[in-house]
């Protein structure tokens, strides 16, 4: 078995209104960040996890993100394995 | 007749619940969130708080504990279950309400008084109070901003399950009366079967004249009659959502 | 090798103790030479760490200590005076208040959002440690002015730091005070405020008793965190320290903080333990010592078994660590597997790390060898203790001098036009956009939330009501500080007074610059003795409090700001007091007498941009007449409301009488006129103390003026309480205004919102 750093990226449901970005985007327009077009605020989740391959890693803290680490009525997520810890 | 007052850690009201189920006239009874039971009691409330700090999302990690699951069990089979502020956002992150409650619009912390309107005095929990009602009690959070997505949203206004509704003094639904960004101004509602409710502002702090509102306490009377009432045998409720089972 | 009963050696890798590193420990030759003399040896570097924490200003009160001495400490009321975590009052019915107060100031202008949390959290502790539930915070915020960005970045993160940790442990805010003055552009003042409700008979104190108790460390692991934090706090800041001081902020854990709250009540409860202590600053080192301190007794303990959360953790380390959320708690041999077992239920870690001695030491091992082994006592009472003379500034005696009194006339649209600006100054104007994020009604006891006098909660199950205040007005202070001291005490008495309660003790929080300046000395020595006059004929003693030094930048000392956190009790809550006009009709009647002191008012500084002038002078005799007054007042439920007039004098006063609460206050108009031969704007704007704006209705009007005339009390009407939707009108000599209630509500109501870019 081996520990594999596992990165997951939760974030607000597309459509889902999102005060936060909302002021950081109003915030960046107001020191001249013009371009930026839009803001999403979400959350990264850092774990290392025991397992037998990455695959079998990033698909049991799926399983945990469907459970509780994201919230499936307001937001999604994505999980990616960033190598060996 | 007991009602079960659920103390999770962090939990913050639970003696303001228990002295609001005390003043309605029923026996409050403390219940720990690592038992696995609800020991008879005839409904229960989790109140508000900051169950496991609210760390990750306000309830996530609250509906994990081990007395959500005779909890859930209790609501499945038609027993009484209120849910107030954070016991409204474990509600809805055990599944036993839908939707989620966001960060205020503010994106800050609020406390202040609230005035709602009652939509439906024909719940379990709103009997003592009329409809078109206006009422008023504090409220005090961070994440209370009502959100589902648009076909349960309009689940909930047909069916009638929208409970309270943010307003002004007249009772006027108004974008300036919603507080903290609730769609539809939604500041309680209750599931389909009727029998749990969710809420956030605090009838529990809102029991005593002297400390401002008294309007809060209708809530628990209303609570304890429909235990009461209950209590010999099966009862339906009307326009046919029948309550599933028995509450003991 | 030496063993464990040997002397403690130098551990590898250890620096040689040479005058600088005795220097960088901020101790002076002659205190080492004092260290050596207790120790009889010299110190290792452990211990010189120890030193340099317990000898530190923040622990040893090195520049304080004498002059404080000087303050009344006692009543038949006093269970507790100064020296324990908490001071405690017998508050009747068999209740006990533990109250204090405490500085975040230096943590809150590095870092405001953890800064300020963890001073809510460190007042807590304090407060639950002696066996007392917490039941309300207050809070006294300065800043600079909110044009300022930087005072703007500050108020957001102080207040939401204030906020975040309070409402998560789940104890309501019940008031206090928030200044705005460039006097604190570098350096804010953060001063939080607890108050807790204990049964009388079991309390508990801070002491390390029984030889051969347990002694566990509970609660958060320790990190490397804020190392020297309690010497830091005695330090001044200075230009490009802000980075570099960066890896000493706290992080808090407000629910960390909610279980340690239940689980020492319970503990304390259980009977299980003998003693309680927050590891406050330095950490392990001043909990340890001072419980071994106060009982006399001696305490040893590894560190090896401190659970940790870095590794590679030194003793030194270790012991000088000021994580947050821990506890050191003392079990009674034999029960410590029932104090675990509360513990376990509240989740919580908790180590053995040592036992209670008798051998009057504090004694620390690293897994098994000593590193450290000092007297208790010389190490928690030794520090010495110094009164260097001071002087007052050339500058400040030469602005107290200024003559002021052009600035009071003012007349016709401009006089109008000075009551709106002073009404919508940030200082004065409501503090409603604060106050809502902080929970005011958790635990459902809140009589008289902030935004009134002062804040009042009932005890549960009782009619007994708790009325509290904090106060201090800087500007006066810094022009005066013995006089605005004694206006601190005095103001804050009124506050509490006001809303039916007696004053009946203080704690204090002194906050000033650098100790090593003459002029600091002066300012400190004087406000001691102005708070030592006033407590003494208020009888409101002091129950203990904290100082803070070092309150300076680049030799920019903020304003002596002494902070007075009062309390009182009302016997029946129902007899509770408002601040706001109620009813139509009603006669309004002015307590006391008009002087038109100007200086140092918020008027001469919004206006003028002046901060001169002698502060308003204090009649200590007049003020307790008055704070007994209003409580028999109260008694007689004959007054329909009650303010103290104070920042931004009787038109402020006037206005937010009119105003009420957001949100479910109904603004009254009212028709005054003062008659007193005094300069308009000195009238209307003057700060001068001892007065109080009263209403009732007209036939409870005679009975209120027979209690202030038995009193002895000047009692004045002064005007009649309008409709609702109407105007503050005002006759003056040869003035009138006429102030619509939507204009005073914009300006009262949005000041902070439109400064803070938040529109209402």
């Amino acid at each position: 078995m081996s520990r594999f750093r596992v990165e997951v990226l939760v974030t607000p449901r597309p459509g889902l209104l999102d005060p936060e970005g909302g002021a950081i985007h109003h915030a960046l327009a107001s020191l001249g960040y013009d371009e930026v077009a839009e803001v999403r605020v979400g959350k990264a989740i850092y774990l290392e996890v025991a397992a037998d391959s990455a695959a079998a890693a990033a698909a049991r803290v799926e399983e945990s993100c469907r459970k509780l680490l994201a919230n499936p009525v307001t937001e999604d997520f994505a999980v990616t394995v960033r190598g060996e810890a | 007749m007991r009602i079960a007052v659920i103390t999770l850690p962090g939990s913050n009201c639970d003696q303001d619940c228990h002295r609001s189920v005390e003043a309605a006239g029923a026996t409050a009874v403390p219940v720990w969130h690592r038992e696995m039971s609800l020991g008879g009691a005839d409904a229960v409330i989790v109140p508000g708080g900051f169950a496991h700090g609210d760390y990750l999302r306000p309830g996530a990690i609250a509906r994990f504990s081990p007395i959500m699951t005779p909890v859930v069990e209790f609501a499945r089979s038609g027993g009484l279950v209120v849910g107030i502020c954070n016991g409204f956002q474990i509600l809805c992150e055990a599944g036993l309400l839908p939707g989620a409650l966001l960060r205020n619009r503010s994106l800050r912390f609020q406390s202040h008084d609230c005035a709602l309107r009652v939509e439906r005095s024909d719940t379990p929990f709103t009997s003592r109070y009329r409809e078109g009602q206006v009422i008023w009690m504090p409220l005090a959070h961070a994440d209370g901003n009502y959100y589902a997505d648009p076909g349960t949203l309009e689940e909930l206004e047909c069916e009638g399950r929208v409970v309270f509704r943010y307003s002004d003094a007249e009772g006027e639904s108004t974008e300036e009366a919603n507080p903290n960004g609730s769609l539809n101004g939604i500041a309680g509602i209750v599931n389909e079967g009727g029998n749990v409710l969710g809420l956030m502002p605090h009838p529990d702090r809102a029991i005593d004249l002297a400390l401002g509102w008294q309007d809060g306490l209708p809530l628990f009377e209303s609570l304890v009659d429909s235990v009461r009432q209950r209590a010999p045998a099966p009862v339906a409720v009307a326009e046919g959502r029948a309550l599933a089972g028995t509450a003991r | 090798m030496s063993g464990a009963n040997g002397a403690p050696r130098p551990r590898p890798g250890d620096p040689p103790i040479t005058p600088e590193l005795v220097e960088d420990h901020g101790l002076s030759p002659s205190e080492y030479e004092l260290i050596l003399d207790v120790m009889g040896r010299e110190p290792t570097f452990t211990e010189l760490g120890i030193f340099s924490a317990m000898w530190s200003e923040h622990c040893g009160y090195k520049n304080s200590k004498r002059l404080l001495r000087l303050l009344p400490t006692t009543a038949p009321w006093v269970i507790q005076g100064p020296g324990e975590n908490a001071g405690v009052i017998d508050i009747g019915g068999g209740w006990a208040l533990a109250f204090k107060m405490e500085s975040h100031n230096h943590p809150s202008a590095v870092e405001p959002y953890q800064g300020a949390a963890t001073g809510v959290g460190g007042i807590l502790r304090d407060v639950f440690t002696m066996g007392a539930r917490p039941v309300a915070t207050l809070n006294s915020l300065h800043f600079g002015d909110l044009e300022m960005a930087r005072a703007r970045y500050l108020l957001e993160g102080v207040v939401r730091g204030v906020g975040d940790y309070g409402n998560c442990v789940g104890i309501p805010s019940m008031g206090g005070e928030v200044h705005f003055d460039r006097g604190y552009e570098e350096n804010p003042i953060v001063n939080a405020m607890c108050l807790g409700i204990v049964r009388s008979d079991e309390l508990i104190r801070g002491e390390a008793e029984g030889v051969g108790n347990t002694v566990m460390a509970v609660g958060a692991r320790t990190g490397r965190d804020g190392i020297h934090g309690a010497t830091f706090a005695s330090e001044e800041l200075s230009e490009g320290d802000d980075e570099a001081s960066r890896p000493q902020v706290q992080v808090g854990d407000p629910y960390t903080e909610k279980l340690l709250l239940e689980a020492s009540l319970e503990l304390i409860a259980s009977g299980d333990i003998v003693g309680i202590q927050d590891m406050g600053a330095a950490g392990l080192t001043s909990s340890g010592a001072e419980m071994a301190g106060r009982s006399g007794t001696g305490v040893e303990m590894d560190v090896a078994r401190v659970p940790v959360r870095a590794e590679a953790m030194t003793p030194y380390e270790i012991l000088l660590s000021e994580s947050q959320e821990r506890m050191l708690v003392v079990a009674r041999a034999g029960r410590e597997e029932a104090a675990r077992r509360v513990l376990e239920k509240w989740e919580l870690e908790a180590a053995t790390i040592g036992q209670v001695t008798d051998k009057g030491t504090f004694r620390v091992l690293e897994d098994g060898v000593p590193v450290a082994e000092i007297p208790a006592l010389p190490l928690t009472e030794g520090c010495p203790a110094y009164e260097r003379p001071g002087e007052e500034s050339k500058e400040v005696r030469a602005l107290r001098a200024q003559d002021i009194s052009r600035y009071g006339d003012l007349s016709g649209d401009d006089l109008q036009a000075a009551f709106l600006e002073v009404v919508g100054t940030p200082a004065v104007a409501s503090k409603q956009w604060i106050y809502e994020q902080y929970d005011t009604t958790v635990r459902a006891s809140s009589i008289e939330r902030p935004g009134g006098s002062a804040g009042l909660i009932r005890i549960p199950g009782t009619d007994l009501g708790v009325a509290a205040s904090t106060d201090c007005n800087g500007r006066h202070c810094y022009l005066d500080p013995r006089s605005g001291a004694a206006g601190a005490v005095v103001e804050a008495a009124r506050n509490v007074a006001c809303t039916g309660a007696t004053p009946l003790a203080i704690t204090n929080c002194l906050n000033f610059g650098s100790p090593l300046r003459a002029d600091i000395r002066h300012q400190f020595r004087e406000a001691v003795l102005g708070i030592r006059d006033a407590c003494a004929h208020l009888e409101t003693p002091v129950t203990g409090g904290n100082v803070s030094f070092y309150n300076e930048t680049d030799g920019k000392a903020v304003y002596p700001t002494p902070v007075i956190g009062m309390v009182g009790t009302i016997a029946d809550v129902a007899k509770f007091v408002g601040h706001s006009f109620r009813r139509p009709g009603d006669a309004i009647l002015l307590l006391g007498h008009n002087k038109g002191e100007l200086g140092g008012s918020e008027y001469l500084y919004t206006l003028h941009g002046v901060v001169a002038g002698g502060p308003p002078t204090v009649d200590l005799e007049a003020e307790r007449a008055l704070t007994r007054c209003l409580p028999a007042m109260a008694e007689r439920r004959v007054l329909s409301s009650a303010h103290d007039v104070a920042t931004g004098g009787l038109a402020a006063t006037l206005a937010e009488c009119c105003l009420g609460r957001p949100r479910t206050g109904r603004p009254v108009g009212a028709s005054v006129r003062l008659d007193d031969a005094l300069p308009p704007a000195a009238l209307l704007f003057g700060e001068d103390h001892g007065r109080v704006i009263v209403s009732a209705s007209p036939t409870d009007e005679a009975e209120v003026r027979e209690i202030a005339a038995k009193h002895g009390v000047p009692c004045a009407p002064i005007g009649t309480v309008g409709e609702e939707r109407s105007s503050l009108q005002i006759h003056l000599r040869g003035e009138f205004l006429e102030l619509p209630l939507g204009t005073l509500a914009d300006r009262y109501f949005g000041a902070i919102p439109r400064a803070m870019d938040d529109e209402p």
